[in-house]
């Protein structure tokens, strides 16, 4: 399905994950920030780069894995991302949901 | 009809008492998966539990080899009970096991504990056990958060939307 996100028609899916990685803008990833709380800052968007990546080269993503990114510990990762950050970085990164367990 | 009211998980506690291997991975990964969701997480180590936390013990745990089902041998064969009793077998297993974990991204424990408490997870240690077994908090790894009495375990799990797991 479509939703208007940012003045674009972005492709998601019933759980808001975007479907096409393409669409994938920065202002696109600050509404959907916006949406859960989030203020996008450097680091965030530096953290985005780094996942948006990973994803990419078809590598799974973990928090530990994060946490040795060079980029954010995992400590400072909870922090950018309150609550569920795996969930919330890939959200706002326009890439699929994790299914990593770790 | 009654309308069903779904609460969502808020708080767990998941409770490890034993020194295997694959019983402390249960709880930490449970734990850090309820961690990785947002939801309040605490891990009370008791009895044999305990050595997930201790500093000596922690990266040394043992799968058993013998009185275990579950084992194979590498391609799927009954793992015989003799063989597993043989000097060494149980570490080499044990060694293996952790090697193949590390491939799948699943840190040691040392580190586990780090990755629970970085997202605000918490460890505690059973009070009573720590006496029967002689180890003071300074025998501990630093994530642990306190030790602490039953009682205090259960005052912490208040709240609706709050599960304990005895793992």
């Amino acid at each position: 399905m479509d939703k208007l996100i940012a003045g674009v028609n972005v492709s998601v899916n019933e759980e808001g994950y975007m479907t096409d990685s393409s669409q994938w803008t920065k202002e696109v990833a600050a509404a959907i920030a916006a949406e859960e709380g989030i203020e996008l800052t450097d680091k965030h968007y530096e953290l985005i780069e780094f996942v948006r990546n990973k994803v990419a080269n078809g590598e799974t993503l973990t928090i530990r894995g994060i946490g040795k990114s060079g980029v954010v510990s995992a400590k400072e990762f909870y922090g950018l991302f309150p609550g569920a950050p795996l969930k919330k970085a890939t959200k706002i990164s326009g890439v699929p949901k994790p299914t990593s367990c770790i | 009809m009654e309308k069903e009211e779904k609460v969502p998980l808020k708080k767990i506690l998941l409770i490890c008492s034993k020194a295997n291997l694959e019983d402390v991975y249960a709880a930490l990964v449970m734990a850090n998966g309820a961690v990785m969701e947002g939801i309040e997480t605490k891990i009370f180590f008791t009895f044999f539990g305990l050595d997930a936390i201790t500093k000596k013990t922690m990266n040394k745990l043992h799968t058993a080899t013998t009185g275990n089902p579950g084992m194979r041998m590498p391609g799927g064969l009954p793992f015989p009970t003799l063989l597993g009793g043989l000097p060494g077998v149980e570490a080499g297993v044990s060694a293996m096991m952790r090697k193949q974990m590390e491939e799948l991204d699943i840190p040691p424990v040392d580190e586990f504990l780090e990755l629970i408490t970085a997202g605000g997870g918490e460890i505690y240690a059973c009070k009573l056990a720590m006496d029967m077994f002689k180890l003071t908090k300074e025998d501990l790894s630093d994530e642990v958060e306190a030790v602490i009495t039953v009682g205090e375990l259960y005052e912490m799990c208040d709240g609706a939307g709050t599960q304990i797991v005895f793992t």
